[in-house]
């Protein structure tokens, strides 16, 4: 038997024996790896992450940093992972000079006091410390001010060393106010050349393992498309997983233990992303990160979900594949796919067949997908609408589930709508269409009367319920108020234009 | 003799250092309680059965099924419990219940072989339950008249005569939230029989010993028999001060049992379905103040919502009822407090433990009466704060009460205040959909506990024959920096480098009788007792360097490694030198200290007396943008002056301040604690029970823009090296916020009406304020049944 093997912090550790529900966390932390903690079992605070090397195209390795308290220890079968304790060239003594120049900056900056959440944060800051596209702000050789790119100059979210903030929002720190953990990020220089994990990044990921694990519960990583659509021929209840971004909270909130797990996230067939004339498709096992990293803008609706969605540590592992399967009516991504007009690709030994978003889901967490079938890819039809807006109403700004989503895609001719998509959730058990206000908006002129009216409209969408997020009438309200606000923004717009 | 404010030169307290274990963290090698148990063998797993009713009787607990399962090997229920079945140390909070209390109250707990096994063991076990009527909110427990508790009235004055005199006169209600502590590391106690037989229990808990006489009162054991350790926590915030106690207890039971190493560690849902958080309040008050806008009078009742037991809910209230009046003199004064029994858990500690649910009365109070009085409420605060010479209802002379004109003028300064006015108003008058304002509120905080008999504490100071210094004090360490401060105070006061001093974890049988790491209060009582214990040694050894260099032993100095006399610098020797020759001339080279806050007194019948040692004195102004559309809000900028006396480790100090500032804001405008009130079989249970539901503040909530300045010159005489304390004050500076966000929504409306905002003041909160003050008067009838009001109205 050749065993389960995992890279910890450049040494080989025997994985094997590992039962299919323990998380990574949990089994680095038998291995006697405490630095990683538990802080809330749900990916929500950070205090797990952990570092692991990731394809970057086929020749490159991308430092990436997930939560290690969701997916299962047996994912990362022949993988590299580093931790906090392996960041630094660290023995058991330790001297300031062992500091990696994050841990270095983080300590001397009074970025830890209670230091629970720390190692998480290092990790996610290592992560963003090695991001191949992270660049300093140039500086003007006449003026000695900087001139800054796009992405600094946007806001104060990105530091001059172009340290983008967003790669620490699925940390928390109940300790610090985050000030001098900010300072940390912000003063970090770039790599030194020498550096083993940056020169790490110059080669290829580790290949997926071939994982085979039976017992009472299995755990399989198939190698081919054909393998899981036999599974699934066979046995309807396996259980497909990506990022295990969903999975692992139910194994750790509400302690499903599924008895057969594949995991598909490496599989190549569900890892493309095509350009064509008529469409864009997005493979369903694509990380969002990768999604985002490859389409660069070219979707700006989907541009304006990703700093949303979730957090980077969640970006880093979810799929949009997993996100509109569950087909949570909270999902982020289904009310913009639904604003795209997008379709889904569902695959199985049968063959594919492709089906309208807007007529997938059926009920909570219902969809058309037969039991043997399963979501291989999602396809955004061309041209895109001109105008798009995502709004996410919730309490927080980063990494917070939506109260209401709403997301607009609107194309205007002459002043008049020519045609509007809108997606709404959080306010029916499914993602909806809005399709009363679409109606009542196409063929009107854009103007402050009909959009008040259609306004209207949309307050009475869905069904929105009270629950500890917001009451059903600051929902309701928030649909009429996002297609008011939306109608500001792109009147002011038109003015800066002029 | 010298004072205890005054530093010799070179002191290394006043240095900005990293916290003592940063190394530690950011390595991931500074252990917390349960990173102990892979470390050890043999371990068991405890697992709660927790009940899934507000109330109710429980008429039988079959444990047999569980005894099936797999790896379970044992089912702690209170027939197990030698000693006393009590948790706290008013017994009135059973550590295994008969009658359930509150939903997910734990009924018995389970020991396995696994995690999981001790889970799946909790689900096979059988209770019947005969549910009873249950009281949730405070309104039903004012309703029905559920109290517990002390009922104090703080008064001064004629109230009554005032208000009828009074040219203004407002009366209102308001009732907010709690805060769930959400430290990172939920509770967590690992305890086993020791090599000598005794029970030690390794606790992140901000009482040991407290912890310590529970585990043995539990047990029926002497305190002797048992030691408790802290290692460090990951956060506590008041949250471990009271409640780890019924928690390392099962372990300890578990332990003693078994002969087997036992780990209870809750996680995130055990946490919040079964500790105790900030109070919730209910606030009904009436002012009335004269044409200036001086407050003449106050009457208010406030009830805390206490949950099912009494926990810390007296002192809690009486902290609030000695900070309603936060910085402003108040002449004739009436508030009552009580504490309702409810079927939730039991509210504790938490940081400001009352004072912030006091001043947010009142902070409240003035932010709703500026516009009726026709006042800025910057400017009506202003003329509201104390004077020198006045002192507190509750009959204490405010001591440097100039200190708050002084900071408040400083921070006007600092944050560049007129001119940002003029930009905001000009920004607001072209931004039909956005405003922004700022909100400025002062903070004046006792220090000290109320409860005269805790303000003592002890430390043990080590010097090794090798000049090395090993200290030990009663305090604990859950990331306050506490650590850090201590061993500065140890280095100054020995005349030794920060490197000599090595701290050692907190435990029972180090320093004994110790008092919570709580109040604010820890640095200022174990580094009293530090630097006593330091004096000690240093004296002893001034005599011996004294023969040496042939001087007087008053006349021996030690600085940085060095001793010498005065005048004598050629002739020198080193720290390590002179303890090897005190060891030889059989000199003792440790020492335990002892301090006690001088010149406290409180009868808290009367709620009269000088309970605290000193005042500790902030504002802070926060700029805030406010979204028409959604309610949705950004913070700009936050600027603070805050008072730490002379601070003994400033980037600790300051860590603190903006640490507490954006906890304080989270309390006020996020974190939003719900508990299910309906008639439905849920009742009683927390609906916001995770980290995806309760929300704290991310990056995305830090002031964009945050400076944090030390109120200079700001020596406090008769405490350790003239410093304050920091940890709760500057919590309540987050008040700015909410002002901000009040004036705020004010700005889309027409300026002159009372603004209501709901605590906290979440997204949705803020719109339905908007919603308020924007709706035409002409409509407002109409309007009033789509637009929810908050928590309560100014008449």
């Amino acid at each position: 038997m050749d065993g389960i093997k995992v890279t910890v912090n450049g040494k080989v550790r025997d994985c094997s024996g590992t039962n299919p529900s323990t998380r990574l966390l949990d089994w680095l932390r038998n291995e006697g790896l405490t630095g990683s903690k538990e802080g809330c079992a749900e990916g929500e605070c950070g205090a797990c992450a952990i570092l692991v090397a990731r394809p970057d195209g086929p020749d490159r390795s991308r430092w990436t940093s997930v939560n290690a308290c969701l997916p299962p220890a047996l994912a990362f079968d022949g993988q590299e992972i580093i931790t906090a304790e392996g960041l630094g060239n660290v023995s058991d003594a330790c001297t300031p000079e062992d500091l990696h120049p994050v841990q270095r900056e983080m300590a001397d900056r009074g970025g830890s006091q209670c230091g629970y959440c720390t190692p998480g944060f290092i990790c996610s800051m290592a992560a963003e410390y090695y991001r191949p596209e992270r660049s300093p702000a140039q500086e003007d050789r006449e003026t000695g001010t900087a001139v800054v790119g796009e992405e600094h100059a946007t806001d104060h979210e990105c530091g001059p060393n172009g340290f983008d903030l967003h790669a620490l929002s699925g940390n928390l720190c109940r300790c610090t106010g985050y000030r001098p953990i900010r300072d940390a990020a912000y003063a970090l220089d770039v790599p030194a050349e020498s550096d083993p994990l940056l020169d790490r990044q110059n080669r290829p990921a580790p290949a997926p393992g071939h994982t085979r694990v039976s017992g009472e519960a299995e755990f399989i990583r198939p190698q081919s498309l054909d393998e899981v659509h036999a599974a699934l021929q066979e046995n309807p209840d396996v259980k497909l997983v990506a990022g295990a971004t969903d999975l692992g909270v139910e194994v750790n909130l509400r302690h499903s233990r599924p008895p057969l797990v594949l995991a598909i996230d490496r599989l190549e067939e569900l890892r493309g992303l095509a350009f064509g004339a008529d469409s864009i498709e997005i493979g369903a096992a694509l990380t969002l990160s990768e999604v985002e990293r490859a389409l660069d803008g070219r979707v700006p609706l989907l541009g304006h979900l990703f700093p949303q969605f979730a957090s980077r540590l969640i970006r880093n592992a979810a799929t949009f594949g997993g996100n509109l399967s569950t087909g949570s009516p909270i999902g982020d991504s289904a009310p913009v796919f639904l604003a795209l007009d997008a379709r889904v690709v569902l695959s199985s030994a049968d063959g594919e067949r492709e089906v309208p978003l807007s007529e997938y889901y059926t009920g909570y967490r219902q969809s058309v997908r037969k039991p043997h079938e399963m979501l291989r890819a999602i396809r955004i039809p061309l041209p895109l609408a001109e105008s798009t807006a995502f709004y996410k109403i919730a309490k927080r700004r980063f990494d917070d589930i939506s109260s209401v989503s709403v997301a607009i895609a609107l194309q205007l001719s002459a002043g008049v709508v020519r045609s509007v998509r809108i997606g709404l959730g959080g306010v029916a058990a499914t993602p909806i269409r809005a399709l009363a206000t679409e109606e009542a908006l196409v063929g009107q002129p854009w103007t402050s009367d009909t959009v008040a009216a259609a306004a209207a409209v949309m307050a009475g969408e869905g069904t929105p319920i009270d629950d500890m997020r917001a009451s059903s009438l600051y929902r309701s309200a928030m649909l009429r108020q996002a297609l008011l606000k939306f109608h500001a923004e792109n009147a002011e717009e038109l003015e800066v234009a002029r | 003799m010298k004072s205890l404010a005054d530093r010799p030169v070179n002191p290394v307290v006043g240095i900005p250092v990293s916290h003592e274990s940063a190394a530690g963290h950011v390595t991931g090698t500074a252990l917390y309680t349960d990173d102990l148990i892979v470390r050890s063998s043999n371990v068991l797993h405890a697992w709660p059965v927790q009940a899934p009713h507000a109330h109710a009787r429980i008429l039988d607990l079959r444990t047999e099924p569980a005894l099936k399962v797999p790896g379970v090997v044992r089912v702690l229920t209170a027939s197990d419990v030698p000693g006393v079945n009590d948790a706290g140390i008013k017994h009135d909070e059973p550590l295994f219940p008969s009658e359930v209390m509150f939903y997910g109250h734990a009924v018995c707990w389970v020991l396995g072989e696994s995690l999981e096994a001790a889970r799946l063991g909790a689900e096979a076990v059988e209770v019947d339950y005969e549910p009873l009527p249950s009281i949730v909110t405070l309104e039903e427990a004012i309703e029905a008249e559920s109290f517990q508790g002390n009922r104090p009235t703080v008064a001064r004055g004629e109230p009554d005569k005032a208000l009828e005199k009074a040219r203004h006169r407002f009366s209102g209600e308001f009732q907010f939230s709690g805060q769930e502590h959400f430290y990172l590391e939920t509770h967590a106690s690992f305890a086993y029989l020791d090599e000598g037989g005794q029970v030690f229990v390794q606790c992140s808990t901000q009482h040991p010993s407290e912890t310590q006489e529970i585990v043995a009162h539990v047990l029926n054991l002497a305190n002797h028999d048992v030691t408790v350790q802290c290692l460090r926590m990951g956060g506590g915030f008041g949250g471990k001060e009271m409640q780890p106690h019924g928690w390392a207890a099962i372990a300890a039971l578990g332990a003693t049992l078994t002969g087997r190493p036992v780990r209870l560690r809750l996680n995130r849902t055990q946490d919040i379905t079964m500790s105790g958080k900030r109070h919730p309040f209910h606030a009904r008050w009436e002012a009335g103040f004269d044409d200036d806008g001086r407050l003449l009078a106050l009457k208010a009742t406030l009830t805390s919502d206490g949950g099912w037991s009494l926990d810390l809910s007296e002192p809690v209230l009486a902290r609030a009822l000695c900070h309603i009046d936060n910085a402003y003199y108040i002449p004739n004064i009436e508030v009552h407090g009580r504490i309702a029994k409810t079927n939730k858990t039991s509210q504790t500690a938490f940081r400001g433990f009352g004072g912030p649910q006091g001043m947010l009365v009142i902070e409240d109070l003035l932010g709703r009466c500026a516009p009726l009085l026709g006042l800025d409420p910057s400017e009506l605060r202003r003329r509201n704060f104390y004077e020198p010479g006045q002192s507190t209802p509750y009959g204490q002379p405010v001591r440097h009460a100039e200190r708050l004109q002084a900071i408040w003028r400083s921070l006007e300064d600092r944050s560049d205040i007129a001119r940002r006015r003029e930009e905001i108003a000009s920004f607001n008058a072209s931004h039909p959909h956005t405003k922004r304002a700022l909100g400025m509120t002062p903070v004046k905080f006792g220090i000290s506990f109320n409860l005269t008999a805790f303000n003592q504490a002890g430390a043990l100071v080590h010097v090794y024959k090798d000049g090395s210094v090993l200290i030990n004090h009663g305090g604990t360490e859950m990331g306050q920096g506490l650590h850090t401060k201590m061993r500065q105070v140890a280095a100054t006061a020995l005349g030794v480098p920060l490197s000599s001093v090595r701290l050692a974890p907190t435990r029972t049988d180090k320093v004994p009788n110790t008092s919570a790491t709580a109040a604010s209060s820890g640095a200022d009582l174990n580094g009293g007792a530090i630097k006593n214990a330091c004096e000690q040694i240093s004296s002893r050894l001034a005599e011996v360097a004294a023969r040496k260099l042939n001087i007087h032993p008053d006349d021996v100095r030690f600085d940085a490694g060095k001793v010498t006399g005065i005048g004598f610098h050629d002739a020198s020797l080193t720290f390590a030198e002179l303890a090897r020759d005190a060891y030889f001339q059989r000199v003792s080279l440790w020492a335990a200290g002892y301090y006690r806050t001088e010149g406290l007194h409180w009868d808290s019948t009367r709620m009269q007396g000088e309970p605290f040692k000193y005042f500790s004195y902030g504002a802070a102004v926060s700029e805030v943008e406010v979204d028409r559309f959604t309610g949705a809000y950004r913070q700009l900028r936050t600027d603070i002056v805050h008072d730490v006396g002379d601070s003994l480790s400033p980037m600790i100090d300051v860590g603190q301040i903006e640490g507490g500032f954006v906890q304080g804001a989270g309390w006020l405008t996020l974190e939003d604690l719900r508990w299910d009130a309906s008639d439905g079989p849920n009742r009683g249970r927390i609906t916001t029970q995770s980290a995806s539901t309760y929300k704290l503040p991310s990056f995305s909530e830090m002031p964009e823009e945050f400076n944090v300045h030390l109120f200079e010159r700001a020596t406090e005489s008769g405490v350790v090296y003239g410093s304050k304390a920091v940890g709760e004050p500057p919590l309540m500076l987050a008040f700015s916020v909410r002002e901000a966000l009040r004036q705020a929504v004010a700005a889309f409306g027409p300026g002159d009406v009372a603004v209501e905002l709901a605590s906290p003041a979440t997204p949705e909160a803020v719109f339905w304020a908007i919603e308020r003050v924007s709706a035409p008067s002409s409509s407002a009838a109409s309007s009033e049944d789509l637009v929810p009001s908050a928590s309560g109205s100014v008449r």
